[in-house]
């Protein structure tokens, strides 16, 4: 049985897996195509079940429309600005922490290190942290959003093992120098840690763009909604019954609106995509390949 | 995700430890104070200061929060709860069916989804990695790392249009000679659609790590089978997967330990009452029957519990990895 026409038996597989990997790449782009054709389509050919790939009735009208909705460009700008602030107050306290414990000599380390470890395996749960938000007077404000994700811990450890990585001799070098702790990080270990950085900003950017939850939690206002939520409220007066939330909006949603509101809070993410690709592989590879 | 591997401590390891005597790792000599730790790296220890802050706030706080789920709690009264009710609210969610119904759905969830996501991205990174041309290789790579980048919003959106009346899937349907179905508002659906968009937006995002682990797997243990005679799928069997199972052990571990908290996001997103008996997990359950229905205690026992259950999960997957394979997160 081994190996009786190796040539050959590796030709079909490499047919078969071929065709296994097409189907993986048709699966995974179908959705994308067909929300962008539903957004260029007439609205009574949508509903007709006509538009698959292709727009049907070719129309910008749906893209004029949801432009035309200053809620819109509200949340969009609201999404702008929370993601931009809560990136870099994420990226202050995570490389201050992840340099801190970057540093292999000092004392209660290893303590410093379960305490942000050991949430990554328990955490208080929805109802004591929304407790906490409202009592603290955080509720209707960007901070709900920003400080009680401040720190990723898996963010924190990547970082860590790239600090780790550093040649230790320029930063003792410095400290011979007299050059204190924060100019070390600042001037000799930032500007070589550049790739980290940026791998991270792009982790904590594309997660704080694409969150939902906390600000659909904790505020109540139309216009301090980022984009996600102003879509969430679309998608959500199409399911019968909507269950989650006061301000779920009833009223039935033209299926093009929410094509357009889609493609529109993709876009940002789809531009920057093909550049930032390989910077979250790495990231990824990074904390994982340390071991 | 299994950076966790790099780390060389228990969660929650003992105190600050401050008496004792530093762990021999280190390069100081022994039994130097805290006092000349502090002297000499207080500069370090405030860069500490904010980032601990936000742990205690925003982490720990919420777990001591817990109490109320054996306290009695009003909305506008103390953060703590008013007075102790022992077990009270955790015999009221162990006496409730509903509580029973969602627990079932959620372990059923979790199953299905450590039984399909967990295995497929291993298959497609084997696939993957048998692709010859460079091009080609990072073009799949790329597409099927792309969902892994949509809000969660966005996703259940374009379940949603893929699923309804108009959309794709009942075209094909109608196409051949079958009556459309209302997926999203069918019980008997929304595992499906559940784990099958579960696997659309995770298994191109899953392969990294073991693309990563495949390339460290050395060349001449290859060569070393080809020389005994192996075939290609005797090669995958005997050199390749063995090289990749720390990796998918970790994975599993960590899989393990969050299989309680399934898709909390996804399934609030995309189920309704309709869809209830099948869809309703305890996370959707407790913020139920806490936020929207202001029951916090009650909610907050069932949350424990919860994350109890995951705790134990993770430790025990851990445990038994360690004792089994040889291969543990800490």
């Amino acid at each position: 049985m081994v190996t009786v026409d190796r040539t050959r038996g590796h030709r079909v597989f490499r047919a078969v897996n071929a065709v296994i990997l097409t189907g993986v790449v048709v699966v995974t782009l179908y959705p994308f195509v067909n929300i962008v054709a539903r957004s260029l389509s007439d609205e009574f050919a949508i509903r007709a079940g006509k538009v698959n790939l292709v727009p049907v009735g070719f129309t910008f009208r749906t893209y004029e429309f949801v432009a035309s909705d200053p809620t819109f460009w509200i949340n969009y700008r609201n999404t702008l600005v929370y993601t931009v602030v809560a990136t870099a107050i994420a990226m202050v306290m995570t490389t201050c922490y992840a340099y801190v414990l970057s540093k292999k000599h000092l004392k209660g380390r290893t303590f410093l290190i379960g305490i942000a470890v050991f949430t990554m395996f328990f955490s208080g749960g929805l109802i004591p942290n929304y407790i906490l938000i409202s009592s603290l007077g955080l509720k209707d404000s960007i901070w709900a959003i920003v400080l009680p994700n401040a720190v990723s811990v898996f963010n924190l450890l990547v970082m860590k093992a790239f600090f780790e990585g550093l040649p230790a001799e320029l930063e003792e070098a410095a400290a011979i120098d007299g050059m204190s702790t924060y100019g070390i990080l600042l001037r000799i270990v930032l500007p070589l840690s550049k790739a980290v950085l940026a791998t991270i900003v792009l982790f904590y950017a594309v997660s704080f763009w694409n969150s939902w939850f906390a600000a659909f939690l904790y505020m109540s206002q139309n216009d301090l909604f980022p984009v996600t939520v102003y879509l969430r409220n679309l998608i959500a007066g199409a399911t019968t019954g909507t269950s989650v939330g006061a301000d779920a909006t009833d009223m039935t949603v033209a299926t093009n609106i929410k094509s357009v509101t889609m493609v529109l809070t993709v876009i940002p993410i789809l531009v920057v995509y093909p550049f930032v690709q390989r910077y979250f592989v790495k990231g990824v590879m990074l904390g994982a390949v340390k071991g | 995700m299994s950076t966790t591997r790099t780390i060389d401590v228990s969660p929650g390891a003992g105190g600050p430890g401050r008496a004792r005597p530093g762990p021999s790792r280190a390069r100081r000599p022994p039994g130097r104070s805290w006092r000349q730790a502090l002297r000499r790296d207080w500069q370090l220890y405030s860069l500490a200061v904010l980032p601990l802050l936000f742990f205690l706030i925003f982490r720990y706080l919420p777990m001591i929060g817990n109490v109320i789920a054996f306290r009695k709690f009003q909305p506008g009264g103390s953060v703590l709860g008013e007075e102790w009710v022992g077990l009270r609210y955790v015999k009221m969610f162990l006496n409730d069916p509903s509580f029973w119904q969602v627990f079932t759905n959620t372990v059923v969830i979790g199953v299905l989804t450590l039984l399909f996501c967990f295995p497929t991205p291993i298959v497609l990174a084997l696939l993957i990695n048998e692709l010859r041309g460079r091009r080609v290789k990072r073009f799949v790579q790329s597409v099927s790392y792309l969902p892994h980048f949509l809000s969660m919003v966005v996703v259940a959106g374009l379940v949603m249009e893929m699923l309804s009346v108009d959309g794709p899937v009942n075209q094909l349907l109608r196409a051949m000679g079958n009556d459309p179905v209302a997926f999203l508002q069918e019980a008997g659906w929304f595992r499906t659609i559940y784990v099958s968009s579960e696997m659309w937006q995770t298994v191109g995002w899953g392969t990294i790590i073991y693309l990563a682990a495949l390339t460290t797997i050395d060349e001449q243990l290859y060569e070393a089978a080809r020389i005994d005679g192996a075939s290609r799928w005797r090669q995958v069997w005997h050199v390749t997967l063995p090289g990749i199972r720390p990796t998918a052990v970790t994975l599993l571990i960590l899989n393990i330990g969050t299989f309680m908290a399934v898709g909390f996001e996804k399934i609030l997103l995309l189920y309704n009452p309709l869809t209830y008996p099948t869809a309703d997990v305890i996370s959707t359950y407790l913020y139920r029957m806490g936020i929207v229905s202001n029951s916090f205690s009650y909610a907050a026992a069932i949350g424990l519990f919860e994350a109890v259950i995951g705790l134990t999960l993770v430790m025990s997957a851990n445990l038994i990895s360690r004792r089994t394979v040889g291969t543990s997160l800490w």
